[in-house]
């Protein structure tokens, strides 16, 4: 019965491996490899030639220190936002959940762009000579992740049951009393699973920090783009990137802890807990979530819509009409709209494939065997799949390219199919779908699995019957969140994608590289379509609902 | 037990490659698929193109390669000219490819010194576009040219009654403090080509001095000439702050309205710096013959004659006519500051730091 369970387990496990060996594992070890081996020997001086190095160390330390930063605001903010947006109700609640997402994926050009015309001097922000400082960048790493941590925490909180809460509130406990010690630790598997993911995303942010911090805020991330891209120096890419990998891991090592002394089966209800309408007690959460929206989420996007809607004549929605041409003096090769359906198709194929992969790990991880090496396996297993966030888009883009040609010594190439875009995106979005999923799963009370197995159902009947109503709102969020970094990812498509096909993101790239006022517009105008586009996607994934077998059991 | 989950997880992995190589197979008629109508198209297979992401070929132009000559074109562009060099050169032994087009010659001597390329003289590249030869080694045929220049806003100075800066000296003058917006030679193409113009002006020991006086006159370094024109340049739709940028000699026409018949802003001819593109066979190419038909076609009318309209530079070939707003708002300057390939290859890496070193402290 055992090793038979185990066999099934390891079955479902195989499928994810496999999928990320493959095209993560292999390539980043090949590339990372090749700058340790000199004529084919082990060459390892090249950390003591990078560590040597004033500058590493910075680099180092700017890395952690903008991550931390990043992190710490987006968490902070980010508990309120959950609240509001996921624990009370209000009008247009639909709407404002729909729009925080959408900084998520806009390219990091654009918003680098939009942030630095509000700072930059003579902008309205530029006596605040915010330009170029650590504050621009921490806040353009929260304007990126603040839906991450909303989303995340949000999701989960929704679905917890608010009888403890009320009961501490009978008892006399005054509100904030009542949240710290009864919500809060309720909420702490979801919000270290939120922190971990943002501090990854911000450790590895590129363009967002290039652009707004100039070489002076330099992360481990660009210098590892600088090294291997300019220089071709990978050796020293080789030793950054496996700082990289020692910092990611020590960030998974420390939120693993965090959640693992506070996880335990939690009280969730298969439908929303009912939630009370925002009320007056709830002006400080409301407050500090009303003000994030309006000055960090909403200005810099109304200053991109407003600049969308220039042109040299004045206010026109000539930049929207110009998305069905290829740009002033034909810069693309087809239309805005030819590349946005591109993403579309993309973004389809890398969510199927992202929530088929990330919903297997989380099954796998969110079970609780009682040896102990099963359960070193799981936690392994929960580590490895996070891995693709903290390590460069340039490492994998570069390893695709010399490790897929006769991958595993078959006589094939798959450097060059075009199967391979979808496929990195889906890299990138699959911790997120294990991320949304797992705080759910994991809180399931195993009891409840225990007695549908005493009771004669089979591990699936367990599953459609006790995990599926459970994960229901999750599976929405996870799908949404993989489609929107699939429509929003640039770093390792821009290495494959074929340039008469190319996405959304990329176009926007290409047009904001170019002069003229035409074509800047048009780029402003394909990043609002980009926004809407993400905002009509999360509203459909907010509501909708897969078929329930909550009425069998 | 270990045993048998390695062997399912190498089932997994097959059979995913498997799907993995018959979808790609696929998929490989129709992503080529938009020169039809022609009897001869794909008659004689693919043409496998590579090259940097500021390239751009008009569907029309690929339909007239491929009736041409019967070959069709996919086309690879993995990044920026860094990113496809060193692309090339870590495939060599296994290329993607079997032409590359987009190796400057600030990139060059890397591509030719780690034997990237297969030597090619082509018949169609005439005496105007051999001036532009990087050596006599034929590795490499000059496509286009362009120039990396300081840009003015008119406007801007007129206003103010000062009169404009004409060399790269006069940019460190105290009349011309907090005007600049340059790009970081590290993360940027232009960025690094006005390096290169400073140290041809200033040569190897006069070139930090300069910076140094640049850098107290309030040079503004940005990341990349997105942020630099878009955000700095006060002559763009951007409105930035500041009258003087490093973009291109052709960047100017782009800037006059539709019917307008002066230049709101122009280059300064005395800062430029000269960039040569190039195309080369693939060593290692499976289709070496096509590669050296598509080299043909680049050089030929049709393709010179699309360069400065689609990809922002000129023509090596004298035969073809730029279009009249060039003439006139995009002068090509008479002696633009240029280098040896082989030497700006050698020393790149040390003048990068140095200028880190000297520029950001």
């Amino acid at each position: 019965m055992t090793a038979r369970r185990w066999v099934g387990w390891g079955l479902v496990a195989a499928v994810p491996l496999a999928f990320l060996g493959l095209f993560f594992v292999l390539p980043t070890g090949t590339l990372i490899a090749r700058g340790f081996s000199t004529g084919g020997s082990l060459d390892l001086s090249g950390f003591g030639e990078v560590f040597s190095r004033p500058r590493t160390w910075r680099i180092v330390g700017l890395t952690f220190l903008q991550a931390a930063l990043g992190t710490v605001f987006a968490v902070g903010l980010g508990i309120p936002g959950a609240y509001v947006l996921y624990r009370r109700r209000f009008r247009g609640q639909w709407l404002a959940r729909a729009l925080v997402t959408v900084p998520f994926v806009l390219p990091t050009v654009v918003v680098g762009v939009a942030f630095r015309s509000l700072l930059a001097e003579g902008g309205p922000l530029g006596a605040l000579h915010l330009d170029g400082t650590l504050a621009a960048i921490v806040a353009a790493l929260v304007f990126f992740n603040y839906s991450v941590v909303v989303r995340t925490v949000g999701g989960f909180w929704a679905h917890l049951d608010p009888r403890a809460e009320q009961a501490a509130r009978v008892l006399g406990a005054p509100p904030w009393r009542a949240f710290l010690s009864v919500t809060l630790p309720a909420l702490v598997p979801a919000i270290t699973a939120a922190a971990s993911i943002v501090f990854l995303f911000c450790a590895t942010a590129f363009g967002i920090v290039l652009i707004l911090g100039g070489i002076r805020f330099g992360t481990i991330e660009t210098e590892i783009w600088i090294q291997t891209t300019q220089f071709l120096n990978l050796r020293a890419a080789s030793v950054l990137s496996v700082v990289q990998l020692v910092v990611v891991g020590a960030v998974l090592g420390v939120s693993g802890a965090a959640r693992r002394r506070r996880e335990r089966a939690l009280h969730l209800t298969a439908v929303d807990a009912a939630r009370e309408r925002l009320g007056r007690a709830d002006w400080a959460p409301a407050v500090v979530t009303g003000l994030v929206g309006a000055v960090l989420i909403a200005l810099p996007m109304l200053s991109l819509v407003l600049r969308s809607l220039q042109t040299s004549h004045g206010w026109s929605l000539q930049n929207y009409a110009n998305l069905a041409t290829t740009g002033g003096r034909g810069v693309l090769t087809g239309t805005v709209w030819a590349a946005l359906g591109n993403s579309v198709r993309t973004a389809v194929l890398a969510t199927a494939i992202a929530v088929v992969v990330g919903a297997l790990v989380a099954l796998v991880v969110s079970r609780r065997p009682h040896s102990r090496s099963g359960r070193r396996a799981i936690e392994t297993l929960d580590a490895v799949f996070m891995l693709p966030l903290g390590v460069s888009a340039v490492t994998v883009g570069f390893g695709f390219l010399i490790a897929l040609h006769r991958p595993l010594g078959l006589d094939i190439d798959l450097r060059t199919w075009w199967g391979l875009v979808p496929v990195a995106q889906a890299v990138v979005a699959v911790p997120l779908v294990v991320r949304s999923l797992l705080p759910v799963l994991r809180a399931i009370e195993p009891r409840l699995r225990q007695a549908a197995a005493v009771l004669g159902a089979s591990p699936w009947r367990v599953f459609v019957a006790v995990d599926l109503p459970m994960v229901r709102r999750a599976l929405g969020l996870a799908i949404g969140f993989a489609f929107a970094v699939s429509l929003g990812e640039f770093g390792a498509t821009s290495f494959l994608v074929r340039p008469d096909r190319p996405t959304l993101p990329i176009v926007i790239y290409r047009l904001i590289g170019r002069p003229g006022a035409e074509n800047l517009g048009m780029a402003l105008a394909a990043s609002v379509v980009l926004a809407a586009l993400t905002a009509a996607v999360m509203m459909l994934a907010e509501r909708w609902r897969p078929a329930s077998a909550m009425g069998e059991l | 037990m270990a045993r048998r989950l390695a062997s399912l997880a190498a089932v997994a992995a097959l059979a995913l490659t498997l799907s993995a190589c018959t979808s790609g197979g696929q998929a490989k008629p129709s992503s080529t698929g938009g020169a039809s109508g022609s009897i001869s198209a794909g008659a004689r297979g693919t043409v496998v193109l590579v090259t940097h992401d500021s390239f751009v070929i008009s569907d029309a132009l690929i339909a007239e390669f491929t009736s041409k000559t019967g070959y069709t074109l996919e086309q690879h562009a993995p990044g920026d000219v860094g990113v496809l060099v060193n692309q090339l050169v870590l495939t060599k032994d296994a290329p993607i490819g079997d032409v590359t087009f987009g190796i400057d010659n600030t990139f060059a001597s890397r591509a030719v010194s780690n034997g990237v390329l297969a030597a090619y003289r082509s018949p169609a590249e005439g005496t105007s576009a051999a001036k532009f030869d990087l050596d006599s080694s034929n590795n490499l045929t000059p496509i286009d040219y362009g120039d990396v220049c300081v840009n003015v806003d008119h406007g801007w100075f007129s206003a103010k009654g000062i009169p404009e800066p004409v060399t790269l000296a006069d940019l460190a003058k105290p009349a011309y403090k907090d005007l600049l917006a340059v790009e970081n030679p590290a993360t940027s193409s232009p960025g690094l080509a006005f390096l290169l113009a400073t140290v041809s002006a200033f040569g190897a020991d006069g070139w930090q001095g300069y910076w140094s006086q640049l850098k107290t006159n309030g040079v503004k370094i940005d990341a990349g000439w997105t942020d630099a024109y878009t955000v700095d340049f006060s002559g763009s739709s951007g409105k930035g702050s500041r009258p003087l940028v490093v973009s291109y000699a052709s960047s100017p026409p782009d800037e006059v309205p539709a019917g307008g018949t002066t230049a709101p802003t122009g280059a300064l001819l005395d800062t430029c710096f000269r960039q040569v593109e190039y195309a080369g066979v693939l060593a290692g190419a499976k289709n070496p013959a096509g590669a050296q038909a598509f080299i043909d076609f680049m050089l030929g009318d049709s393709f010179q004659a699309a360069l400065p309209s689609a990809m922002y530079v000129y023509p090596v070939s004298s035969s073809v006519k730029v279009p009249d707003t060039w003439a006139t708002f995009a002068p090509i300057p008479s002696s633009p500051f240029s280098m040896d390939p082989a030497q700006i290859d050698k020393n790149r890496d040390g003048w990068i730091q140095k200028w880190t070193d000297t520029v950001i402290g």
